[in-house]
């Protein structure tokens, strides 16, 4: 395989950003694991809880926190996931390109609206 | 890749019909599926956070959704593909580091992560029906 001293400087693999997207999908799965259990203990602690209560915890402070930091930190991971999945079945030029912005659009609009509402339960009214 | 056309059809190497279904495989393809399960959960996740940011009717419009039939077996098969997803990640990790690639150690692996995701699972939803049936 022809690497260029550039590109064996840079980390890049075949596939361009191959190491970089590796490192990124190791570094989100770790972070996910103590968030993920807290995201179920906290789904649990809600469960049966009013608005008014569920909307108390949710902009509590450390909640808050934890929970952006799971939100953001898992929409990373699963839009890497899903390039990986696009990648794999899907060859021809233009439904790849077209699916690879979906599913960037769809991670981060996702994840920009769990956001911004953990930020209205916090901040707002 | 980015010149490729589908012009020609080139035959591929035969693999699902030639492979014996091993653990490992079928532990590979879950981890695939609760994965894409779990992109497609996530917007669930967006929907009730924001439910509780819009309103009090919102947000009971979404516990009634979640209370239906449908949403029991929504959040049932979110709960387990999360676990099963978030254990075998783990799995994965302890392989990155090239450990337990051997056999027998990486069927244990594969056999362990399965079956404590499935008690988990149940755990969890023990614990989560009994504190709806509580609150």
């Amino acid at each position: 395989m022809v690497r260029t001293p550039l590109g064996r400087v840079r980390g890049l693999g075949s596939a361009r950003s191959g190491t970089e997207h590796f490192w990124k999908q190791i570094i989100t799965s770790v972070a996910s694991i103590p968030l993920t259990i807290f995201f179920i203990g906290l789904v649990l602690s809600l469960v049966g809880k009013s608005w008014v209560e569920a909307t108390a915890t949710l902009g509590d402070p450390a909640v808050a926190i934890l929970l952006s930091l799971f939100v953001a930190t898992n929409i990373e991971h699963m839009r890497l996931g899903l390039q990986v999945v696009v990648e794999d079945y899907v060859h021809a030029d233009l439904p790849k390109a077209v699916l690879l912005m979906l599913n960037t659009f769809f991670s981060y609009g996702l994840g920009f609206s769990a956001l911004f509402a953990i930020a209205k339960l916090s901040f707002g009214s | 890749m980015a010149e490729t056309k589908i012009g020609r059809e080139r035959p591929l190497s035969p693999h699902l019909q030639v492979y014996r279904l091993t653990l490992t495989m079928a532990m590979s393809i879950a981890h695939r599926i609760t994965g894409v399960a779990l992109y497609f959960g996530a917007l669930l996740l967006a929907v009730w956070l924001v439910a509780a940011a819009t309103s009090a009717d919102a947000y009971d419009t979404f516990l009634w959704l979640a209370a239906s039939p449908v949403g029991w077996i929504v959040s049932f098969g979110l709960t387990f593909s999360l676990l099963h997803h978030a254990i075998g990640g783990i799995r994965h990790l302890i392989w990155d580091m090239s450990l337990g690639l051997d056999h027998p150690m990486r069927e244990w692996l594969t056999f362990g992560s399965l079956i404590s995701s499935v008690v988990l699972t149940v755990l969890i939803w023990g614990v989560g029906f009994a504190l709806f049936l509580r609150g």
